[in-house]
């Protein structure tokens, strides 16, 4: 498909990978998935999607009535572009295939955040790669809508195996709405999503992703995040829906002074869920400053919440807060965060709390006339809530909609 | 309003009051004396109906109803309110949404930010609801939500406990606001029960009856002020006296 010398490498390296497991999660059997999927039709207004299809996307966070609320739109339905379009000058997005073709200069950015033989899903991501999305904002431009990108998986037992590459250019800024979803059924399926952001001097990417998969989809995500100097990368992630079985561990490298990241998730595990999910940074250039927030609730599966701050370079800051409720018993949480600090003037800490309600608290609401299931649900609010500093304030309303849509299915 | 007969409650396997009479009528407030561990605060969350304490004997009547048996919540929406001495942080709920919850009356935004303002806490009503609060800001941020749920009894413990003599000023105003102290007495209507280990707060509060609770028992009963001199003169080993 790629018709780059480059890939070459790639290509033998990600053959020599193809049976390497990876590390965390449960590993998955690629041959039980369809590789194939029929090339469905490009849709020039979304809008015409079923009703099904857009009810789903808006629960990952996908208007499709009011994209005027968006700078621009890309939707990926099992190996198929259906729709992309820019509203914004200084904005692109387009199929990763279509941008390949566009930019030669492109191919130097594919695998350089995340490598190609990490484990079989990136190898299999390279030798099966079935397009995904680009994004870029040129040097200065600023979305003043976000951009929103649909992974849809349409097609029963299909893997999708796609590789996104997200640049802002010099001084630009760039806010992503991702969701990834599926058709409303119970049949498996598979999505193996490589993502690869560079965020370039004084740049800025907030990303907020939402993932609302049904009880038989298996994800193994592949994030790598490059940030230059004075660079900020921002993540949201949202998962408050049943998935089979979820992993993954973004890996963001600070490679410029006072670069800065922060990950926030919000995990919520139903029973019959198995995540498997954390954030690392590496603070690998002097100022450079991450946050890692998680809360994690549990109705009744599984969640390791990882968490892991490197720090290898002078006048680093690292904070790292692991926060987990189980809220019924069957479930459990498991919160791994782990520091590492290689210099003597670098500052890194954490902080890790689970339990469960607090009895206390539910009293204390309830003398001010709060009754004991709204003070229950006052209290799991307040712990979902993690107020996003630096996401515009109508993304920050979304992602509040969103949260407070599912806490209605689980509380 | 509040009429108490005999109770006796138990924590855990302690009895902790044995067989207390208290009766409080509309408008009036009272002043509960007493040393650490005497039973104070067990009373007042007995009567606000946190299960930890078991009512094992007598009853508690408000408005005429017996309340024994009654959750937390109906207790709070029949008209009666706590203010805690170490009330718990909810992180990720701010004061303001508490205070929206609670008011009695559907207060708007704007009332509630007079209220606060009135209890000078307008900067911490986007903060999460006791979380690094000050000694002095959990006690008014208690006031403020009484204020907002406004009981018809309410309950306070240790109101001015670690506050320094400024904060204290500030205390008792909002105290005599919730009790409405500017109304004439006769018309008046709410009820106040004060628990006060050191009485500092009876410089700013006016209050009709003073009790001593010593070891469980109410063991007298009387003027608060001629109670607090008594205490200051000569400790509550005068008490022990009595309570023989």
């Amino acid at each position: 498909m790629r018709k780059i010398e480059s890939s070459k490498s790639s290509e033998d390296k990600a053959r020599a990978a193809l049976s390497k497991p990876s590390p965390l999660g449960e590993d998955i059997d690629l041959n039980n998935y369809i590789r194939s999927a029929d090339e469905l039709p490009y849709q020039d207004d979304p809008l015409q999607l079923p009703v099904e299809t857009k009810k789903q996307m808006i629960q990952a966070g996908i208007i499709l009535d009011n994209s005027n609320q968006r700078s621009g739109t890309i939707i990926q339905m099992d190996h198929s572009i259906i729709h992309s379009l820019s509203k914004q000058e200084g904005i692109e997005v387009m199929g990763t295939n279509q941008a390949l073709e566009k930019y030669d200069w492109l191919s130097n950015y594919l695998w350089k955040a995340v490598a190609v033989d990490s484990d079989k899903y990136t190898a299999h991501v390279e030798l099966n790669q079935s397009n995904g999305y680009f994004i870029r904002a040129l040097p200065g431009s600023k979305t003043l809508y976000p951009v929103q990108a649909c992974l849809y998986l349409a097609r029963s037992n299909l893997a999708q195996n796609v590789h996104n590459i997200i640049i802002a250019e010099e001084g630009s800024e760039l806010h992503i709405i991702t969701g990834c979803t599926t058709a409303p059924r119970e049949e498996p399926g598979l999505h193996l999503g490589v993502s690869e952001f560079y965020i370039k001097r004084g740049a800025k990417i907030s990303f907020t992703m939402i993932h609302n998969w049904t009880p038989e989809i298996a994800v193994r995500p592949r994030t790598g995040i490059i940030v230059e100097e004075g660079g900020v990368f921002l993540s949201n992630y949202v998962i408050m829906k049943p998935v089979h079985s979820l992993q993954m561990y973004p890996l963001a490298r600070c490679v410029g002074d006072n670069a800065t990241v922060r990950f926030n998730s919000i995990l919520v595990a139903p029973p019959g869920s198995t995540m498997d999910l954390g954030s690392q940074v590496f603070l690998n250039a002097r100022g450079a400053r991450t946050e890692i927030i998680s809360r994690a609730i549990t109705t009744g599966g599984n969640i390791v919440a990882r968490g892991y701050i490197e720090g290898n370079a002078p006048e680093v800051k690292g904070h790292l807060e692991c926060r987990g409720l189980v809220l019924r018993e069957e479930g459990t949480i498991h919160a791994i965060p782990e520091l590492k600090g290689t210099l003597s003037n670098i500052d890194l800490s954490h902080e890790a709390a689970i339990g469960k309600i607090a009895e206390e608290e539910v009293e204390y609401l309830m003398m001010r006339g709060l009754a004991r299931d709204e003070a229950t649900a006052a209290i799991v609010r307040g712990f979902l809530r993690v107020d996003i500093e630096g996401l515009p304030p109508q993304l920050s309303l979304e992602l509040q909609r969103a949260v407070k849509a599912s806490e209605e299915d689980f509380m | 309003m509040l009429e108490i007969k005999q109770l006796s409650v138990k924590v855990r396997d302690r009895e902790i009051l044995h067989g207390v009479n208290l009766n409080i009528k509309a408008g009036e407030t009272h002043v509960l004396f007493g040393p650490n561990g005497s039973g104070k605060t067990t009373l007042l969350m007995t009567i606000m109906g946190l299960p930890k304490y078991r009512v094992t004997k007598g009853s508690i009547k408000f408005k005429g109803k017996d309340i024994v048996g009654l959750p937390i919540d109906e207790r709070a929406r029949l008209g009666i309110g706590a203010s805690l001495q170490r009330p718990p942080a909810v992180r990720g709920v701010k004061t303001r949404e508490i205070l929206t919850a609670c008011s009695r009356e559907q207060m708007g935004r704007e009332s509630i930010g007079r209220m606060a303002e009135k209890a000078n806490l307008t900067d911490l009503m986007d903060r999460e609801i006791n979380y690094g609060f000050s000694g002095g800001e959990i006690k008014r941020s208690e006031l403020l939500q009484l204020m907002a749920q406004g009981p018809d009894l309410a309950l306070l413990d240790e109101p001015e406990s670690g506050v320094d003599l400024v904060s204290i000023a500030l205390i008792g105003q909002l105290i005599n606001e919730l009790l409405e102290k500017e109304h004439p007495i006769r018309n008046r209507r709410r009820a106040g029960l004060i628990i006060t280990h050191t009485g500092h707060i009876l410089d700013y509060v006016n209050a009709r009856t003073g009790y001593v609770l010593f070891d469980g028992r109410i063991i007298c009963e009387g003027d608060p002020r001629e109670i607090l001199e008594t205490i200051k003169s000569k400790g509550y080993e005068e008490c022990r006296k009595c309570a023989r």
